[in-house]
């Protein structure tokens, strides 16, 4: 430390170890679930702890996962975005149209990442420029960007994907890791950085704790919450084209209530859904909690819907479990 | 004047314990009907808690309250309501959407047999209400549409409609403008005839003096002393509060540089300012004074950049500068440390180093990247100068007391190395102790070649502090004030609009 005066009293950085700070986190709670189902579903069936069915599981989560990691920035600044999976249904439209006039593997992903920016791009000039709620824009497009779907496909869908275009969806990096797990880990690191390690993510949280004074400190809060709505555009556009590799067809009801699944997600991770805090770790853990839980009870043969059930019951268990936690100690101290 | 024997309301020995601190450790506070008690002392002495656990809020952890000499205890705020016990808070908590009367009577309207809401009822009992506390607005009027003062009132009036026996006022006259507050001091009057019990805090010492019966001093969460007002003096109460003798003698100015740092011409704004323009040197602190709602704070915004000024240059250093966004506020080297802390100055929720150092990042990062051993050291380095009392830089600033987290806001901002510094009331709502310690740093920043401009409603912190004082009435400039002019009386009249000649009745 550079100077030591005697009369200045001097503070200290942090009061807690980093190890103690970690320890009770939320991250940490949500780590031992993951762990508690991982055991579980080992013993509930024995094709779980297999290399290749745990890699099939995690097509559950991996397109999800990447929206989310951006919707947790956007949440974290106090919006949100409702319109991704539709975004997905409008980019996976556009880019089956394109390959009924010929395009290639390279022209798809071009037209899919440009819609989801364009989208991004609708939703941020009515929020940051007009003003208005992002709640509200955003169910507004949801429905305006499947509409468009509806309108061009109709019954139908579209196929005929090249060949090579499959990869992405369905190819292999190494073994058993796929290419959509990969993008995952790839997307998953980088949004880490950006919200974690550098200036611009500061400048999220900041805005999530209090725009107004965020603006008085000088920071551009709505250029900050464009670019987050063309980085959820962006990726809901990545999210479209590994899906669609994946099922290698396109229909209007593609992705159908995924905005839900993704903003669970985000939640669960810890984020506040109010803004303000949040982190990319736990958005992965997450990410593996969903994925693990929805992968056991399809070895079990529970139906989807069903499925659903479990997954309300677990966002709302360990959102609940801090507080109960914390009523229970403050009891067992009063006499 | 009656005293009664047995106190309305008594708090023995009460304590409260947060995690880490005692807030209170066993005080006293005895409230008498019909009298005014004014609970005195420093930010962080433990009145807001005080108020907190008479008004139910929170639970003491040891001690009794007493009403008429039986022990009560409150489970919740609607149980000290129910025992005649009201609040009108710092920032009063109304409801913006709402009707007067609805403000009013929220939680205990009138019932129609039908157990709805009894409209004509509650306008009529509300008017009556207003009527007594001598407000002068229909009570179907959206509170929306109120003044500060006005508000004010309906507070006032809805802590009369619990037929309260006890009414506490915590800093009710610190948004108030002069005139106002010479009204709250009637009202205080009328409810101590209708023997309502006053438990009355307050910054001010001028009006300590004019409206208290009685004092309680607590210092650091403990009891003092108490008794009455006629029985001490200013400098005695002011000895108990900070446990030393606080002169409070504004500090020594030197000598002002001729160099130009700023100068404003013509600023204009289509409602709220018109025509503003000075110059200010470096090394100068320049005061603006004026009523409430002169136009001072959004002249000073729109010269942050907040709101655009319709007309209007800025020189900075002889350069024209555009200022469209606080960021370029900034880099212009304007900065602004706004009136309104919890909402415009501190970002709660997020640590005090990281406070600091926001509008400094791009010093601290590397290509956008943070570097954390540079934040905590730019952080640690303004704190310190500031003597900041925290437990450590990663703690929430919505953790520090008032004037703390003005400490925080202003490391900030000189963090960023200005060249200008805007302060809109940066004493309000501090304790003397802090008050001095600002003063004192505003001084020491000024010799250091930094210019000043401080906006303040109190007179004797203007004149004490400034150099030269600028009078702003209605949006515009009245007048400019310094040397042997800058005395109360001349910026009391240049405010009212009164002008110098003609005699003014109260001051």
């Amino acid at each position: 430390m550079t100077q030591t005066n005697i009369n200045t009293r001097h503070i200290p950085d942090r009061l807690h170890s980093r190890s103690y700070r970690a320890l009770r986190s939320w991250e940490t709670l949500l780590l031992t679930v993951a762990i508690v189902v991982f055991v579980i579903n080992s013993f509930a069936s024995p094709y779980f702890l297999n290399a290749w069915s745990l890699s099939d599981a995690t097509f559950n989560f991996t397109e999800k996962a990447m929206i989310a990691f951006a919707m947790a920035l956007l949440i974290i600044a106090g919006e949100i975005d409702l319109s991704v999976a539709s975004i997905i249904a409008l980019a996976s439209t556009a880019m089956g149209f394109a390959v009924q006039h010929g395009a290639g593997t390279p022209e798809l992903i071009m037209i899919g990442l440009t819609v989801g920016l364009l989208c991004g791009a609708f939703n941020a000039v009515f929020v940051t420029i007009l003003g208005l709620p992002s709640i509200v824009v955003t169910i507004g497009s949801m429905s305006l960007f499947r509409g468009i779907s509806f309108i061009i496909l109709g019954d139908g869908a579209f196929r005929g994907y090249p060949a090579d275009f499959a990869w992405f969806g369905q190819g292999y990096i190494y073994w058993v890791f796929t290419v959509e797990i990969a993008i995952f880990a790839l997307i998953a690191v980088i949004y880490f950085v950006l919200l974690h390690k550098t200036n611009f993510g500061r400048a999220v949280y900041a805005i999530g704790n209090n725009p107004t004074g965020a603006l008085f400190s000088g920071i551009r809060v709505q250029r900050v919450k464009f670019i987050l709505f063309l980085l959820t555009g962006l990726m809901s556009g990545v999210a479209a084209i590994c899906l669609t590799s994946r099922l290698g067809s396109t229909r209007p009801s593609i992705a159908l209530g995924m905005e839900l699944e993704v903003v669970t997600m985000v939640v669960l991770g810890g984020v506040n859904i109010l803004g303000g805090s949040g982190s990319i770790h736990g958005v992965v853990i997450a990410a593996f909690v969903m994925g693990l839980v929805t992968f056991g009870l399809g070895l079990l043969n529970v139906p989807g819907i069903v499925m659903s059930i479990f997954i309300g019951l677990l966002l709302i268990g360990v959102i609940a479990l801090p507080r109960v936690w914390a009523m229970f100690v403050a009891k067992r101290n009063t006499p | 004047m009656s005293v009664q024997e047995t106190p309305i309301v008594s708090m023995d020995a009460i304590t409260k314990k947060f995690p880490g601190v005692k807030a209170l450790d066993e005080v006293n506070l005895d409230l008498y009907a019909g009298q005014v008690t004014a609970l005195v002392g420093e930010n962080g002495a433990g009145k807001s808690t005080t108020v907190k656990i008479l008004t139910g809020i929170y639970q003491p952890d040891g001690g009794t309250i007493r009403i008429d000499g039986d022990p009560i205890s409150f489970a919740n705020a609607n149980a000290a309501a129910s025992a005649g016990i009201t609040a009108i808070h710092q920032e009063t908590v109304l409801f913006d959407e709402l009707s007067v009367a609805e403000n009013i009577y929220i939680g205990h309207a009138p019932k129609t047999p039908f157990g709805l809401i009894d409209k004509t009822e509650m306008v009529k009992s509300a008017t009556k209400l207003l009527n007594s506390i001598g407000a002068q607005f229909d009570p179907r009027t959206r509170l929306r549409e109120l003044g500060i003062a006005n508000k004010h009132l309906v507070a006032i009036a809805r802590a009369l409609s619990v037929d309260a026996r006890v009414v506490i006022m915590d800093e009710p006259t610190a948004a108030l403008s002069h005139k106002e507050i010479l009204e709250l001091y009637e009202l205080v009057e009328t409810l101590k005839q209708q023997g309502k019990a006053i438990l009355f805090i307050s910054h001010k010492f001028d009006e300590i003096f004019r409206i208290a019966d009685r004092y309680t001093v607590f210092r650091d969460g403990t009891f003092v002393a108490d008794g009455k007002i006629a029985d001490i003096d200013e400098n005695s109460l002011v000895k108990l509060m900070v446990g030393r003798t606080v002169d409070h003698i504004f500090p020594e100015r030197s000598t002002i540089t001729s160099e130009e740092i700023l100068q404003v011409v013509g600023y204009s704004h289509p409602t709220e300012f018109a025509d503003i323009g000075f110059k200010l040197k470096r090394g100068e602190i320049l005061g603006f004074y004026g009523l409430v709602g002169a136009g001072r704070s959004e002249f000073m915004q729109s010269l942050f950049g907040i709101t655009k000024p319709s007309k209007g240059i800025c020189k900075i250093e002889g350069r024209i500068c555009a200022i469209r966004s606080p960021a370029q506020a900034i880099e212009n080297g304007i900065v602004y440390v706004p009136e309104d802390r919890g909402k415009q100055g501190a970002i709660i929720g997020l640590p005090i180093f990281q406070n600091v150092t926001l509008p400094s990042l791009g010093q601290t990062s590397k290509s956008g990247f943070l570097k954390l051993a540079e934040e905590f050291k730019l952080a640690r380095e303004y704190t310190q100068r500031l003597d900041l009392r925290a437990a450590s830089l990663d703690q929430d600033v919505g953790n520090l007391s008032g004037g703390n987290q003005q400490k925080v806001v202003i490391a900030k901002w000189l963090a960023t190395q200005p060249k200008v510094i805007i302060l809109d009331e940066p004493t309000k709502g501090i304790d003397i102790g802090s008050k001095a310690a600002v003063h004192e740093f505003m001084v020491e920043l000024a010799d250091q070649g930094l210019s000043v401009i401080m906006v303040s409603s109190e007179i004797p912190e203007v004149i004490g502090m400034s150099d030269r004082v600028i009078v702003m009435r209605d949006g515009r400039i009245e007048a400019e004030v310094e040397g042997e002019d800058l005395r109360p009386e001349v910026l009391v009249r240049h405010a009212a609009g009164i002008g110098i000649r003609s005699q003014m009745e109260e001051v």
